[in-house]
């Protein structure tokens, strides 16, 4: 029986290890009915394994669970579906090629055929009472981000979820599209359902919850109702120490323009125009913020700068010499640091050595190879060095790169695009993703660059990290640049503001 | 209830990696016994016969040498594709194209110099493998088509175009099989060993295996090929031109399966026939899985996999267990060895279920 | 007179059509189930051998033709359990798995053939299946004698075409499989066991193929050659792609490689110069151009040929 004293979710002394790391240390998570608990931490504090053990994807080595009362071992995502917990990961778990409709109703009805009229009929019953206004029938790759959040939403609302976890869920939003969700959510807990909002946003968690816990390092280091704290205190709490980052930033005087870009247009991979005359220009000494939501065009962007993508018309240079659209190697040779997002994605051969992945756009030059054949002993001074210059804590040159923790292969990332001393760097959402001492790192090294004389073209999403790195920012939306300013003159509500597409 | 997962292992040391071979072969063998067993063979008596067979006499063991020819160079062929993730299934087509030159070229070069013959034909065969191999290579990085498909239907294709000439321009005049007259005596290769058939062509076989390791170790096209093998996304990022990589890569392949079918005409068959390869096109990919994609491994696996199909004929007639028995062992093998390489990556792990 | 033999001739490459395209079917059909749940099964050349070789031994031994027809698909999920086991459950390559299952089968069925039957001069034949005549319809004129006059299970061939489609489209079964091909994650998410409808696919697709290869044996021939599949294992993975995962349009490509194949040998009969081996070889390259045409545009299956590891998801 649960009463509206009893917690609905209770998790008590969680253990769970993945090979090395230990994610969760004996943690107790409780979540009452009708509230909304925030579950707070860093990236890395163990926020979304937790909440992958009480949703059945992960095995936890330890402790136990009850769900409404009852004792629990949630082995499969079915169990916890079935008792009535739903969760929404970071990476919506939608089928592109399917529809509105197909998403939601996949794994739920009995019968052979499927039963799409009744379905239909239910989920536009559910999109009137919450709001969540959606074409049944529309393919899944069509929609917005926020739109795509919605059916998560109808997903779990269709399967009669009162437990509703939410990994991240603002991440991908536009603010008003957030201001949005916090509606919806808070419609949901009015009627007993209860939303488990795990986040690091200090802000969106002041806004939203009404209980927060806050996770550190695999351990529960405090739970306070929202109304008595604030965010200082829940900074402090999440890093331990006071959490803002000291960024020194030198005044120096930009010199002339490196990197220029002219009247770049371009498609994206299904043909839909991507880019819309983007023109700007980063001199050396200088650090020019691209901020803008992902999906606004900057994968695009950051594909034609690397020489990744043709470009339909438009150009790019580097110190006035052309880039080869198209054509990685260009971007090599005209002294361009490439720093990609998905660091294990585009950047790096997990399954190589480090000294492999180090040597990737030099190996053929005639420094280290001579008729065709490598110099092996040159290459491997060359590792070394690198390897003790930045200070990359591996079993050495020949170690693999997937046995590698995150921070240490941005700092091979690093060392590979920024040894070479580049004229441009081109840093695209290089911190994603990473705990702070790695962001602190990256931040270090840019900063660096832009001493040392480069001209920095960083994309963020992360509007703090755009402020405190930039000297000038200009904001990205729908493949248009909405806007520039210097660093100094720029106020966030401006920068929000030309982020959702407000011109003034 | 029990449920086993697989978990992620931290990876092994070197000396594992050489093991896991090994006791995949050990293992074989000792599941060989069961179709042994299912034909009604002795155990022991056909495990002799088999090791016998294959090893016992300075003929069967030269026998066994000059079986591990053919085998070797298409298990190179198919390991130096493989490594750079070019799925060529068509080593069997290969090998056919370059028998079908070198019969071309060894019936038509009877004015020239004698000393010029075979390596014109060798360079010959060489090429018409690795063009044969490149048409899917094409096909693949320019049109997307699947490697895999493309490599395996061109085998059925040259089987008939091999079938066309066969019964057309190059049959035997006054035959009705569908069989090439005999090359003329400067094509033939060379006998090393007397009162055997030991043949060149087992050396060159043999040079391969350095020729491709010192190609992957040492030199720029072999870090090319490996890093396009393992991530071709982050290979174009890194400014390698991805395309031609792929094509010299089927060049290479395509020729030395190529090499294997020249070796095989000019050395045991001395013209062309329908039979002229057994599958060892498609042997070749076990034999790459098997060593492991590297070339000292594939010698090895070569050898291992002649010691079983020479010996399967001697205990085939010694035992009355058909001599099929080599393919399905060379099967078990490859999926023996499949298992074995992926504990070298995971271990299984006991999970509580409710 | 000539009239006559026209419609003779296109009635009888109709009949050809239908019948060389029906192991085809059965293969493209089978493979269509387990590439949509995110498997590439490359052992289907050798679960046909198996199948053809097990359904005409069976058949040898028991004198039943539908025994034999029942045994080949066991057989075939038999060896789809295997490829199962390798591919699904230790999530070893799918390529190679599959490779290494065909090569195995290949082995595993000349043995056993050789075993049971030793090497007569004349090898063994049995009663084949008697083609079936569908009163009415087979006296439709052109189409009637071509099409209704058939085996029986290249009826039930033609039954399975529109089975599937249902089946995949318009059952929860189907979108749960095509789910699982498109996105093993999301599937997981909502409860769909992915490696056990991976195996199920697999399975049934195998007992699909079995039956496929015992066509050749049991009815289009009466005997067990080696090199009976010739390659129709690997023309129905490209009619899987031809066809862009979609049974009916993967059965369209195999009547067409079907009718090219019928047509090749009607040719033949009619004294016409070219070499009987460029015929031969039509089929194939007409497919690899097919390919080409295909490829640029197809919708794989976004799921296909990833294993699916749940604590591979970085904590």
């Amino acid at each position: 029986m649960v009463t509206a004293q009893s917690p609905v979710v209770s998790m008590r002394s969680i253990v769970k290890s993945f090979l090395d790391v230990t994610a969760n240390k004996h943690i107790d998570f409780m979540l009452y009915p009708g509230e909304i608990c925030a579950l707070l931490g860093e990236n890395g504090a163990g926020k979304t394994t937790l909440m992958n053990i009480l949703f059945g994807y992960y095995a936890c080595d330890g402790g136990e669970i009850f769900i409404k009362g009852e004792k629990v071992l949630p082995s499969a995502p079915k169990d916890a579906i079935a008792r009535g917990i739903g969760m929404i990961q970071q990476h919506f778990a939608l089928v592109p090629s399917q529809s509105v409709l197909e998403n939601i109703i996949i794994g739920t009805g009995k019968g052979i055929f499927l039963d799409l009229k009744a379905a239909r009929e239910k989920v536009l019953n559910l999109q009137e009472r919450f709001g969540l206004h959606l074409d049944p029938e529309a393919k899944v790759w069509t929609l917005s981000v926020g739109e795509a959040q919605k059916v998560e939403i109808l997903k779990a609302l269709f399967k009669d979820v009162d437990i509703l976890i939410m990994d991240e869920p603002t991440a991908v939003l536009a603010p008003s599209e957030t201001m949005e969700l916090f509606k919806t959510l808070k419609m949901l807990v009015q009627e007993g359902r209860s939303v488990v909002f795990i986040s690091h946003k200090l802000n969106e968690v002041m806004a939203v919850s009404d209980r927060v816990v806050v996770l550190r390092n695999g351990r529960v280091v405090a739970e306070k109702k929202t109304a008595e704290t604030h965010t200082r205190e829940l900074a402090n709490l999440m890093v331990g120490r006071d959490i803002l980052e000291r960024i020194e930033k030198k005044r120096i005087q930009p010199g002339r323009v490196v990197l220029e870009v002219r009247n770049l247009n371009a498609l994206n991979d299904k043909g839909l125009a991507a880019l819309s005359h983007i023109a700007l220009s980063v001199r050396q000494h200088e650090i020019l913020g691209l901020a803008g939501i992902s999906g606004n065009g900057q994968r695009e962007l950051v594909e034609v700068l690397f020489g990744m993508r043709k470009a339909l018309e438009g150009e790019v240079r580097v110190l006035g010499a052309p880039l080869k659209m198209g054509h990685p190697e260009s971007a090599i040779r005209l002294g361009m640091g490439r720093i990609p997002e998905d660091r294990m994605g585009t950047g790096l051969m997990m399954d190589l050595t480090v000294e492999e992945n180090l040597i990737l756009e030099n190996h053929g030059s005639p420094e280290f190879s001579r008729w065709g054949l490598l110099k092996a002993g040159k290459i491997r001074r060359f590792s070394e060095d690198l390897i003790r210059a930045y200070a990359v804590k591996t079993a050495g040159g020949d170690a693999l790169t997937k046995s590698l923790s995150g921070g240490n292969l941005q700092k091979v990332m690093a060392a590979r695009e920024l040894a070479g001393r580049p004229l441009a760097v081109v840093a695209s959402q290089p911190t994603r993703g990473l705990d702070v001492g790695a962001m602190e790192y990256i931040h270090q090294r840019l900063l660096e660059e832009r001493e040392r004389g480069a001209a920095v073209l960083l994309l963020s999403e992360d509007l703090d990290e755009i402020f405190a790195l930039s000297d000038r920012i200009a904001v990205m939306y729908e493949g248009r640049l909405m806007g520039e300013s210097l660093a100094g003159e720029a106020s966030r509500e401006q920068i929000g503001l030309w982020m959702t597409g407000v011109t003034t | 209830m029990i449920r086993f997962r697989l978990a992620k292992r931290a990876p092994l040391p070197g000396w594992a990696r050489i093991l896991i071979p090994v006791a995949a072969v050990v293992v074989t063998l000792i599941l060989s016994a069961i179709p042994i067993l299912v034909a009604g063979g002795h155990l022991l008596e056909s495990y002799y016969a088999l090791f016998f067979g294959a090893l016992g006499t300075r003929f069967n063991l030269l026998e066994t040498l000059i079986k591990m020819s053919p085998l070797l160079l298409t298990g190179l062929a198919v390991a130096f594709a493989f490594r750079a993730k070019f799925w060529n299934i068509g080593a069997e087509g290969q090998l056919m194209a370059g028998a079908l030159m070198a019969t071309t070229l060894g019936l038509s070069l009877k004015g020239v110099p004698p000393f010029l013959v075979l390596p014109m034909i060798m360079v010959s065969g060489f090429l018409a493998g690795g063009l044969w191999a490149a048409i899917p290579a094409l096909l693949k990085t320019k049109l997307k088509v699947d490697d895999v498909v493309s490599t395996l239907l061109l085998n059925y294709v040259m089987i008939h175009i091999m079938g066309a000439l066969l019964f057309g321009p190059l049959q035997q005049p006054g035959s009705s099989w569908p069989r090439s007259s005999e090359i003329i005596e400067a094509a033939k290769y060379p006998i090393l060993a007397p009162r055997s058939r030991f043949h060149l062509g087992v050396l060159i076989a043999v040079a391969a295996v350095f020729v491709i390791w010192f190609i992957n170790k040492k030199t720029v096209f072999g870090y090319q090929a490996k890093a396009v093998g393992v991530n071709v996304r982050v290979a174009h990022f890194g400014g390698i031109n991805t395309t031609s990589v792929i094509l010299w890569t089927a060049l290479i392949s395509g020729g030395l399966a190529g090499l294997a079918g020249v070796g095989e005409l000019c050395a045991l068959q001395y013209r062309l026939i329908m039979d002229i390869s057994p599958g060892y096109g498609y042997s070749g990919i076990v034999i790459a899985m098997l060593g492991n994609l590297h070339p000292v491994g594939v010698l090895f696996s070569s050898l291992f996999f002649s010691v079983i199909i020479v010996g399967a004929q001697t205990m085939s007639r010694m035992t009355g267990v058909p001599s099929y028995i080599a393919e399905v062992i060379q099967g078990m093998a490859l999926m023996v060895m499949l298992v074995f390489l992926l504990f070298t990556e995971y271990k299984l792990k006991v999970v509580r279920k409710s | 007179m000539s009239p006559m033999l026209e419609a003779a001739f296109i009635a009888g490459l109709l009949g050809a059509m239908m019948r060389m395209a029906t192991p085809i079917i059965f293969a493209t059909l089978g493979e269509i189930i387990s590439e949509r749940a995110g498997v590439l099964n490359l052992g289907i050349e050798g679960i046909m051998l198996m199948g053809a070789m097990t359904g005409f031994l069976v058949t040898l031994l028991s004198g039943s033709l539908w025994i034999g027809v029942l045994a080949a698909a066991l057989v075939g999920m038999a060896l789809a359990l295997l490829m199962a086991f390798l591919s699904v459950y230790l999530g070893l390559s799918q390529h190679v798995s599959g490779l290494g299952i065909t090569l195995f089968s290949t082995g595993l069925a000349m043995f056993v053939y050789r075993l049971q039957v030793g090497s007569p001069t004349v090898p063994p034949t049995v009663e084949p299946f008697k083609q079936i005549t569908i009163p009415v319809l087979s006296s439709l004129p052109v189409i009637g004698p071509g099409l209704f006059r058939q085996y029986a299970l290249t009826y039930v061939a033609w039954l399975l075409v529109p089975v599937i489609s249902i089946l995949l489209y318009k059952t929860r079964i189907g979108l749960k499989i095509r789910t699982v091909g498109e996105s093993p994650v999301v599937a997981d998410t909502v409860g769909v066991n992915v490696n056990l409808t991976r195996t199920l696919c697999l399975v049934a697709g195998g007992a699909l193929m079995g039956v496929g290869g015992s066509f050749l044996t049991l009815a289009h021939q009466n005997m067990f050659l080696m090199d009976v599949i010739g390659g129709r294992g690997w023309v129905a993975i490209a009619m899987v792609i031809f066809g862009n995962w979609d049974p009916l349009k993967g059965t369209l490509g195999a009547l067409i490689f079907g009718f090219l194949d019928g047509l090749q040998l009607r040719l033949q009969g009619l004294g016409f110069k070219i070499p009987f081996h460029i015929f031969l070889m039509i089929p194939y390259l007409l497919t690899i151009v097919a390919l080409i045409g295909v490829s640029r545009k197809a919708t794989v299956p976004a799921g296909l040929l990833k294993p699916y590891r749940r604590e591979e998801k970085t904590g």
